[in-house]
């Protein structure tokens, strides 16, 4: 087992009602799989799925990405800055 | 300059850190928050970003838009936290030899900040807010 650091942020939050957790995973697992245990554990995050990123350490991560013991991921909502 | 500030932006500050004697153009670009949307009086504006990325991004759109127009120097600074409408949530200077670089690469900066950097705006009204591009319980679903 791996645990990697989730940290949701704006609408995100709201939708899994938490800010930051750790999240267990099996070893090998990837972002694709982080993103269905979430949205399994939050179905309402499920229409969003498409608009969703996530980010790995800090970076945009593709949606096969391989995640570490450790690593820290944020899930980014449709960003609105400016 | 690069910066996400928790205070009001002082745009003075951030044209004059562009300035430079190599420069025959300054250009300045803010954005400041409305007071309607579709119709819907807005009380003010709540940002949020994800700093250490945030900050990086931005970062790397100056360095892009110094590596495709040659420009002189280039400033983002974005305000996070409550913004009262009519305030500026970002200001972006940029100089350059001449204005055609100058407004180009400030384009590019507004544009690839608004699409990539992992900043959130939420909407404060009367009876509630929501975050910009979440409208709704799905995409294109209004509630």
């Amino acid at each position: 087992m791996i645990s990697v650091h989730v940290h949701c942020f704006a609408g995100a939050r709201d939708l899994t009602g938490w800010s930051e957790r750790e999240i267990p995973l099996p070893d090998g697992a990837n972002t694709a799989d982080l993103l269905a245990a979430l949205i399994g554990a939050h179905p309402s995050l499920a229409a969003w799925k498409a608009f969703l990123r996530l980010a790995v350490n800090a970076e945009y991560a593709g949606p096969a990405t391989a995640l570490r013991d450790g690593d820290a991921v944020a899930v980014i909502p449709p960003v609105s800055g400016g | 300059m690069i910066e996400i500030v928790h205070t009001p932006i002082d745009v003075e500050a951030v044209l004059e850190s562009v300035r430079d004697p190599g420069a025959g153009a300054l250009d300045l670009f803010l954005g400041t928050t409305r007071n309607q949307t579709k119709g819907r009086s807005v009380l003010w504006l709540e940002y949020e970003a994800y700093e250490p990325m945030a900050r990086g991004l931005m970062e790397r759109i100056a360095r892009e838009a110094g590596e495709r127009w040659g420009i002189t120097k280039i400033s983002i600074v974005h305000r996070i936290g409550r913004v009262a409408v009519g305030e500026t949530s970002v200001a972006i200077a940029v100089s350059s030899a001449h204005r055609n670089e100058a407004f180009l690469a400030c384009r590019y900066a507004i544009d690839d900040l608004k699409k990539n950097v992992p900043i959130w705006k939420k909407e404060v009204f009367a009876d509630g807010g929501h975050w910009v591009g979440m409208e709704g319980s799905g995409p294109g679903v209004s509630d």
